[in-house]
This record gives structure tokens, C-alpha cells and sequence, in this order.
């Protein structure tokens, strides 16, 4: 009996049969008015969807997706407060394991992680889990109050974190629970990291940043915008002033150009500053802000990530045709499912196995067209993933006004390289122990995308919440592991040798 | 929450109390102005080469400017600006007592100051003013510090008495001969490079007076030092707004510099990716003008 049939099994008799309701839509901004305007996609359920879509989870005994969640949320526990039509329970649930549902909620790639495995998901469609924390995380903004956690009586011992990202911001509230004097130190004069400059207003509301970042700073935590890690004070200063231990959370904001000829003219930019001009500066509403930006009639996207996504339908919002060139097909681009299908209904056109070869400019500099080669699938590449290989004379042009690159992200050096003895891996990431996030330099954490390279929100909270622990058992001067946990990690590694070993 | 004035959504995503202080101000021409700002922890590491941002308010754009001096005992940062935009303009009707919403750095690398000999620094029009810290770094190494004021015209020439107290020798070029001689600042370059003793020229202005200098120190082989002033956001290295091409290769200016070999710069490119938003610039400039701030008068 396969784990579906076991469950409906169980539950048969109490209620109507959980299979036969479908997937609750999400409902959204009407697809042609939203591309022109930047509110929010996605407009939430209401109560009656969510009391309809907690209803459809099984419940499972052995829940996948609490194994699929990567900061192991208990997903069966608060979708059931939710059918006991009960959201603070709800987010009590929530915030054991995340700090931020509200955008977890909202950006996580719930497709990837927990609603991949979803046992539900197996013969019918999973439970729409994402949109559940989302639904218990804005019922309790609306609601006003936010109940506050305990804050451990104040130690009088300063820690710093650099970059106030979904990392730092973690770590600040987590250490400031624990009673430690937490500074955050950021470069840019808002706070929230890829929240604020990179994530669009329409996908994650700036609104809600601010309510996160208030939350933090409610608890205690100092944030000094315009402090610039490597330059305004270096990673040894804080250290010999005051402060305890220090986590680096400064992202990987470094970004990749394709190294092809006409990279360089007017017209052409990364995605971090096309991104930056409109969420950051707010651009799309000049002259009333100060900050420029052009897109012209014609935009082209290159990249297939969330970064292009967001790129190319903040380029849309601004009036203009947007072409997406992405080198593989459909099945292996990489954003999120949601982000893709919002924009194809939006309008994206799409050019798949196609790949840039030139910008072609006028003679003031000017971008004017974009030369593609087309491609097609070859044999799979180190990643499993199907490489794709040009088609020789198959190159055509693409009239356009403005390029936008957004072919990923490397590790900013500005900061490593002003840091003594701290080890850097070839890509230039900081080498950080997978279970502390401690460092090769003595008291110093570090975790987030500036250790893994680009990843998700929902992974740079987990790692602050891990350095949060390992910080304070340090400056304890205690072991930075358990015993028990240092047995699990053996147990887990075992584990996974068997694994490789019976494949 | 809407703005009552101009029926648009205001911006209220974390907007702090503006909190650098202008402490002092004065005027060098109608467009040419010196400020000294209150930014302690800017201050504390700033050193000769280096450059901040700043954001007058919570609209604004954010504008990289060489720093001119700096105190560290009491905490300030000196710039010279050149009002050529609109927000270069608004931040000129600041003065004493005003305050701006960000000011951040030190950023990009400090100038490099070793014991060479005989150095010129050439200054153009605002671009004395960063020459200054350099030349006094470079005066204090040993170096025998040759230096030039240049400008347009008479009213355009900046810290001449400051350059003449520092340098060994000092050289006052305007285009129209108002005040000392009557000449391109290349040209006495030139001599110099022409007389054999020079082992080094800093050279800082508008990219077409750098870009020139460049041209004839070349001819000597006299390595060059510029530091250029490309268009910037974050000054961290996040965005690539400010590349430029630097001997065939792209560089970032907030990071990789914002001095490099002269020699190796191509200004053609730099001057280009200048004039990226001149159309917009002109929009902001003309609406500042007309309006002096008047949120109303922008929609
Ligand atoms: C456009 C875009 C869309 C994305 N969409 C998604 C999505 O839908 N779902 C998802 O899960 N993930 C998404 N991601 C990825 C996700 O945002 C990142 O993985 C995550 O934000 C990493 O968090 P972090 O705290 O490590 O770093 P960041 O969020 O990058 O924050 C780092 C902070 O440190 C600051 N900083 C940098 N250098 C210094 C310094 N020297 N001194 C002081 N401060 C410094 C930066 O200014 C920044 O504020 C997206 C990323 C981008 C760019
Ligand atoms: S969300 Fe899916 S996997 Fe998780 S308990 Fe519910 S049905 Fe089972
Ligand atoms: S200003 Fe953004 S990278 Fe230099």
C-alpha cells in the first residue's frame, strides 16, 4: 500500500475525500493591468481558501515535505492549526524554524523543496504550501500585534554582522534573543539585502521587508546603514573594538558579465543594476526620484533564473517588449515555476536554446541589436543537466534598446580581500564549516550566499540561525557542537556513504 | 500611503533621519562650491585617492565625489563640487546647518604613495581638489612635487594658494589667459616631460583634460595616474555600472580603482558611458530649476 492509500485510509470516514479537491488557486492581479503597474501578483487567499487548502494536506504520519523544507519547518503541525481555523498557532509553528514567513512565504521555491515531495503531490497536485505560510504570516501582520518572543536578560557582550540580508538580519534577531548587544553593519543606506535592492515590489512588497527589519530592530539589534565592511571599518577593527565574534553575511553581490564583445556600451547592464536603479533608487517613478534608467522600446533578458525573471518583468513594468534568451530549454530553466508562468501570461516572449554571441552598437555607443546563436541539447554536463551546443550559422539578430545581463552573481572580494586569514575557496566564497559556519579566522562566522554562492532566502536564514548558535557557544567558550549533535552529523554522513555505496 | 501633494505613493520603505551634517561651506564661483561634512566614521580611515557617495535626500540619487581633505581628529570630510546636474545643484543651495540623508565610505583604493622623485600633479578645474591630498602624501614621501592649476578661466581656478604652499613649484595655466599663463594644461606638461626629470604624473579632471595629459606624457613614457569619475550606484562593486576597459580588460572604478595607468584607459569609452543619462539629467536639472524642490511642481 503506497503512503497515499495508507493516509486517505486512515482519514476515509471523518471527512469528504482529500484527493478529489483541487489545488486551491492563489488570486492574482488580472495578468495585462499588473503589467503595468507594480503591486503585488499575487493578491493572498482569503480565509475560506486556506481553510480549504489546509484541509487537503494528509496529514502524513511520515511527512515528506518537512524533509524537503531545508530549515525542516513542521508543515502537517501548522497546516492543522490552520484547519482548526487557528493562524497564531499557525505562526508560532512557523517561527520556530523561520523568521520571516511572511517572505519565505512568498519567494521560497516551494516547487523545489517541500511541495516537490509532498505525498499528495505524488498522485494528485501538493498541498499549496507556500501559500499557506504566506496566508498565516499576513494574517498576523493584519491583526497588527506582533507577539513578541522572550528576550534573555541583556549579557552586555557585543557581537557584529556584516550585510543585512535575510542572513544577518536572522542571526541579529536570534543573538539579540539570547541577550547579546547585536550591531548590524550595512553598505547601502536601506536594509534587507537582495529583500530590498534585488526582489521586485511586485513579487515581495517592500512593505514587508520593512515590517521584518522593524521586527529585528524591536528586538534590540542596531543597524548602521552606510557602513561599508572592508573599507569604513575592516572585519580586524570590529574585532579589536568590542566585538565579541563577528558573522559575515555580505552576499555575493559580484556580478558575471559574458565576456562578449559589446558588454560594454551604453545600454548594457548587469541585472544588480537594473535592479538596483528600480528597487533600490526607485527609478521607474523618475524624475520624481532622482536616479535614472533607461529600457527603451525593446529589452533583452539574458539568463533563465529568478534574477532574469525579475529583471524582465521590471523591464515590462516600464513599458517595453522584453525577449528572454536563455541558452537551455524550458524544463531546465531554473526560476521559480510561479515566476515563469507569471511571466509568459505577462507577455515575456521567450527565446529558448538561444544563446548571445555580440551587441551590436551605433556610433555613439549605443546598444542596438543583440546577435543570438540557436541551440540544441547535447549530452548531460556534470550537473545532469542536458548541455547545450550552438547550431553552426544559426546566429539572428534581435533589435534592441537595452541588454540586461543576468547570467549569475560571484563573490564580492571587497571585503575578503581586507580581511586577514580568512580561507577563500577558488570562486573566492569563504570557506565556512557546514555544521558551525566557523571560519578559518578566530571568532569569526560567516554563512549565506558569501558561502554558498547564490542560493535561496530560505537557506541564508538557516545559516544565520546556525551561526546564531554557534556564536553564542563561542563566545561561552563552550564546544561550538553538542555531542549528540556531532553524533548525528556521524550518523548522517554514514548515512549518505551507504547511499553512494549501494548506487 | 499616498503623498496628499502629489497623489503618488511615497516611498516609506526605512527612511532614517538625515544625519550628516554640513558644517561648513563656501563658494569658489557660481557653480563651484566646498563643503565640509560631519562623517566621523568616514573620516576615521579616509586616505588621499579615495572617494565617498553621498544622498542628499530620500529621492535622491546617489553621487560619488573625490574626497578633497579630511580631518580625522575632528571627524570631517572635505569635497569640491562642480554644480553640473540637478543634484549637484540642490546639494549647492545646502550650507551650514544642513544635513544630508547618506554619506558612505571611504571607497576604492588609496593612491598609491611611494618615494619616486619628481612627481607632477595636474589638477583640472575641481580636479585640484583631489590632487591636493595626493600631492601632500607624495610631498611627505620626498618627492620633489611639481604642480599644475589648471582651469577655463580666471574664476574657474581652485586651492591655487594651497597648491603654492605645498608644492616645489607650482604652474597656474588658464585656457583664456586670465590669470597665469595662457595655455592647455598639456602644455607645460609637456616641457616638463620634455626636460627628462619627471618620474611621475598624476593627472585629475574631466576625462578630456586626463585623457590628453595621458596623450602627451605617453609620448616620454612618463607613467601616468589618473582617477576617473564614471557614472557609480553602490561603489562596492555590486552593480558594474562604473566599468570601464582598463588595457583590453573591464574594471570596475569603485573597486579596482578609482586610479589607474593612465596609458592603459580608454577615454573614449569612459566619456561615452558619461553621457549614458545627459537626456535624463536634463529633465531632472530643467525640473529642478523650475521647481526648487517643489515635490508638487514634479508630476
Ligand atoms: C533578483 C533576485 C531574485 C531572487 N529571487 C529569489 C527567490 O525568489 N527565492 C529565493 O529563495 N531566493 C531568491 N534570490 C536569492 C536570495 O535573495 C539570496 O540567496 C539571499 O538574499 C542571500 O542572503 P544573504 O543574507 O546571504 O545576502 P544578501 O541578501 O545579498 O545580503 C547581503 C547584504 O550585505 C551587504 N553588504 C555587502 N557587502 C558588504 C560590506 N562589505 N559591508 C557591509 N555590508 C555589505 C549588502 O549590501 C546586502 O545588503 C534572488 C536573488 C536576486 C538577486
Ligand atoms: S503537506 Fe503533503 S507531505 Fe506534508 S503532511 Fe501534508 S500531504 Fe503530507
Ligand atoms: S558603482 Fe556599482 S560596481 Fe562600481
Amino acid at each position: 500500500m503506497s503512503d497515499v492509500e495508507k493516509n486517505e485510509g486512515e482519514k476515509k470516514k471523518a471527512r469528504p475525500k482529500k484527493t478529489s479537491i483541487p489545488r486551491t488557486p492563489i488570486p492574482e492581479q488580472d495578468a495585462r493591468e499588473r503589467a503595468r503597474n507594480f503591486e503585488e501578483v499575487a493578491l493572498g487567499y482569503e480565509r475560506d481558501h486556506a481553510l480549504i487548502e489546509a484541509s487537503r494536506c494528509l496529514m502524513c504520519k511520515k511527512p515528506k515535505c518537512v524533509a524537503g523544507c531545508p530549515v525542516g519547518i513542521d508543515i502537517p503541525a501548522f497546516i492543522q492549526a490552520l484547519v482548526d481555523d487557528d493562524p497564531a498557532a499557525a505562526i508560532s509553528i512557523l517561527k520556530e524554524k523561520t523568521s520571516f514567513p511572511a517572505v519565505c512565504g512568498r519567494v521560497c521555491p516551494q516547487e523545489e523543496q517541500c511541495e516537490k515531495v509532498c505525498i499528495l503531490g505524488k498522485k494528485h497536485e501538493p498541498v499549496a504550501i507556500g501559500r499557506l505560510e504566506r496566508y498565516a504570516a499576513d494574517w498576523e501582520a493584519g491583526q497588527g500585534e506582533v507577539t513578541m518572543p522572550e528576550i534573555a536578560e541583556k549579557k552586555g557582550k557585543k557581537v557584529g554582522v556584516v550585510g543585512s540580508g535575510p542572513a544577518g538580519l536572522t542571526c541579529a534577531g536570534e543573538l539579540a534573543k539570547m541577550g547579546y548587544d547585536v550591531v548590524i553593519y550595512e553598505a547601502l543606506h536601506k536594509p534587507g539585502g537582495v529583500l530590498v535592492y534585488g526582489i521586485p515590489e511586485f513579487r515581495l512588497p517592500k512593505s514587508i521587508v520593512q515590517r521584518e527589519c522593524e521586527y529585528v530592530e524591536s528586538l534590540g539589534v542596531e543597524i548602521k546603514l552606510d557602513y561599508v565592511i572592508g573599507r569604513t571599518m575592516t572585519v580586524d577593527d570590529m574585532l579589536e573594538n568590542g566585538h565579541l565574534a563577528v558573522f559575515i553575511a555580505n552576499g555575493a553581490g559580484l556580478p558575471a558579465f559574458m565576456n562578449i564583445p559589446g558588454e560594454n556600451l551604453n545600454g548594457v547592464y548587469s541585472a544588480n543594476e537594473f535592479l538596483t536603479r528600480a528597487n533600490l533608487m526607485k527609478a521607474y517613478r523618475f524624475p520624481e526620484y532622482d536616479t535614472p534608467i533607461k529600457t527603451g522600446r525593446n529589452v533583452a533578458v539574458i539568463g533563465g533564473g529568478n534574477v532574469a525573471m525579475d529583471a524582465a518583468r521590471t523591464a515590462l513594468r516600464m513599458g517595453a517588449n522584453v525577449h528572454l534568451v536563455y541558452r537551455r530549454s524550458m524544463d531546465e530553466l531554473p526560476a521559480r515555476r510561479e515566476e515563469v508562468h507569471h511571466a509568459e501570461e505577462e507577455g515575456i516572449d521567450f527565446h529558448l536554446l538561444t544563446n548571445p554571441t555580440q551587441i551590436l552598437g551605433d556610433d555613439e555607443g549605443w546598444v542596438r541589436e543583440l546577435e543570438i546563436i540557436h541551440m540544441e541539447l547535447g549530452e548531460p554536463d556534470e550537473s545532469g543537466r542536458r548541455r547545450p551546443v550552438p547550431i553552426e550559422g544559426s546566429e539572428s539578430r534581435i533589435p534592441v534598446d537595452a541588454v540586461i545581463m543576468a547570467i549569475g552573481t560571484k563573490a564580492n572580494p571587497l571585503l575578503t580581500k581586507s580581511t586577514k586569514g580568512l580561507e577563500l575557496n577558488k570562486w573566492g566564497l569563504i570557506v565556512a564549516d557546514e555544521n558551525t559556519l566557523a571560519t578559518s579566522k578566530k571568532g569569526v562566522f560567516a554563512g549565506g550566499d558569501i558561502v554558498t554562492g547564490a542560493a535561496t532566502v530560505i537557506l541564508a536564514m538557516g545559516a544565520g540561525k546556525i551561526a546564531a548558535r554557534s556564536i553564542d557557544r563561542y563566545i561561552q567558550g563552550q564546544p561550538l557542537l553538542t555531542p549528540e549533535e556531532e553524533e548525528e552529523i556521524r550518523a548522517e554522513a554514514e548515512k549518505l556513504r551507504e547511499k553512494a555505496a549501494a548506487k | 500611503m499616498e503623498n496628499p501633494e502629489t497623489g503618488q505613493e511615497t516611498e516609506t520603505f526605512w527612511i532614517e533621519e538625515a544625519m550628516y551634517k554640513i558644517l561648513e561651506k563656501t563658494d569658489y564661483s557660481d557653480d563651484v562650491y566646498m563643503q565640509v561634512i560631519e562623517a566621523p566614521q568616514v573620516a576615521a580611515t579616509a586616505q588621499a585617492g579615495q572617494f565617498v557617495i553621498l544622498r542628499i535626500h530620500e529621492e535622491g540619487e546617489r553621487i560619488p565625489l573625490t574626497i578633497a581633505d579630511f580631518d580625522r581628529e575632528k571627524g570631517t570630510i572635505t569635497i569640491v563640487v562642480q554644480a553640473v546636474g540637478k543634484s549637484t545643484r540642490h546639494l549647492q543651495t545646502l550650507g551650514k546647518g544642513d544635513s544630508l540623508a547618506n554619506f558612505i565610505g571611504p571607497l576604492g583604493l588609496p593612491s598609491e604613495v611611494e618615494k619616486v622623485g619628481t612627481v607632477v600633479c595636474a589638477g583640472g578645474g575641481v580636479g585640484v581638489a583631489p590632487v591636493y591630498p595626493i600631492a601632500r602624501e607624495l610631498k611627505k614621501a620626498g618627492n620633489k612635487v611639481i604642480g599644475i592649476v589648471a582651469a577655463r578661466t580666471k574664476n574657474l581656478l581652485l586651492w591655487e594658494d594651497k597648491m603654492s604652499e605645498l608644492c616645489d613649484e607650482l604652474i597656474v595655466t588658464t585656457d583664456d589667459g586670465s590669470h597665469g599663463r595662457k595655455a592647455l594644461v598639456t602644455e607645460p606638461l609637456k616641457e616638463l616631460c620634455q626636460d627628462g626629470s619627471v618620474n611621475l604624473v598624476y593627472a585629475i579632471g574631466p576625462a578630456i583634460m586626463m585623457k590628453f595629459c595621458c596623450k602627451t606624457t605617453e609620448e616620454f613614457g612618463v607613467r601616468t595616474i589618473v582617477s576617473l569619475n564614471s557614472i557609480m550606484i553602490d561603489g562596492t562593486g555590486m552593480c558594474g555600472a562604473c566599468r570601464v576597459d582598463v588595457g583590453g580588460e573591464t574594471k570596475f572604478v569603485c573597486v579596482d580603482g578609482p586610479e589607474f595607468d593612465g596609458h592603459q584607459v580608454d577615454f573614449d569609452l569612459l566619456m561615452s558611458r558619461q553621457r549614458q543619462y545627459l537626456e535624463q539629467e536634463k529633465i531632472s536639472n530643467d525640473l529642478f530649476l523650475e521647481c526648487r524642490g517643489d515635490k508638487k511642481c514634479l508630476t
